[in-house]
């Protein structure tokens, strides 16, 4: 009676967390698929809303917009009692006698989306810029709103 | 659960390297010639990040980006964290040779002329 001993290479692990991941891509590829023309038609209500990002780093507060195909010009932020709001146009860039659409799932039009800052802000020092049709906000913390050492006394 | 799917991803992403994609927002237009425009959303991708292949009759683009790393936490996020993907289908049609393509401020542009002896052409009547 002998035990033999199969070298790894010959037989491979089967883990059963490779399917779950795979189950996860489906998934993926279903809200995708089936489901993002919705949400963004749920948007479309309100008008076309693009997706942002807001991070906090302990001297600033960063916000980013994916805001493709526009001018510099077209884009309007405003800052307003802690309220960011970013907002502008879309104009069609190309003329509509470049020919008829077949497909299209890009938006037009008016957008804007405000959020409310997680931290005081000095409106003096908000720096924007845009590249690649992604817009970002730098918005620099008021003294107040940053992160302080206290150390602790003797007595 | 996430937490058990996530942790179990690092090894099987570690063996599969399957790259995350999303679906850029596209829009397809024919000009008269009869050539075919697509516009296709890929904000944060510059030319650097495009890559773009015709295998049989299928165009495939991919456009990569470099994420917006901070040192500091994440308030709100809605932008995906993958990169753009999308395949086409080709007309018989279409000339392959000189399809045309830039991006410009995160839209690629991708120009797909017909060949020529496809254009509509007016047949002239003798006699």
């Amino acid at each position: 009676m002998k035990l033999i001993r199969y070298p790894e290479t010959l037989v491979s692990n089967w883990t059963p967390f490779d399917q779950l991941a795979s189950i996860r891509d489906d998934f993926n590829r279903l809200f995708e698929s089936g489901f993002a023309p919705l949400f963004r038609e749920a948007r479309m209500l309100g008008g076309w809303a693009p997706a942002l990002d807001v991070h906090e780093e302990n001297d600033a507060l960063v916000v980013i917009a994916e805001l493709p195909g526009m001018k510099k010009e077209e884009i309007d932020i405003s800052l307003h009692k802690g309220l960011l709001t970013i907002s502008g146009e879309r104009k069609e860039e190309t003329p509509s006698d470049e020919g008829k659409f077949h497909r299209n799932e890009r938006f037009y039009g008016k957008f804007s989306r405000t959020v409310s800052l997680p931290a005081e802000v000095d409106a003096n020092g908000v720096t924007a810029s845009y590249r690649d049709g992604l817009l970002t906000v730098r918005l620099p913390k008021s003294e107040e709103a940053k992160p302080k050492q206290i150390t602790v006394g003797e007595n | 659960m996430n937490h058990t799917i996530d942790s179990t991803r690092e090894t099987s992403e570690a063996r599969t390297t399957e790259e995350r994609f999303v679906t850029p927002a596209t829009a397809i237009r024919q000009s008269n010639d009869g050539s075919y425009l697509i516009e296709a959303e890929m904000p944060g991708v510059s030319k650097e990040g495009i890559e773009i292949s015709v295998d049989q009759n299928e165009l495939i683009i991919t456009g990569r980006r470099a994420f917006p790393s901070t040192d500091g936490r994440v308030v709100y996020r809605e932008i995906r964290r993958a990169n753009f993907r999308r395949v086409f289908e080709l007309d018989g049609s279409i000339d392959r040779n000189r399809i045309a393509a830039r991006i410009e401020n995160g839209v690629l542009r991708v120009t797909l002329p017909l060949a020529e002896q496809v254009k509509p052409r007016k047949i002239t009547v003798e006699g």
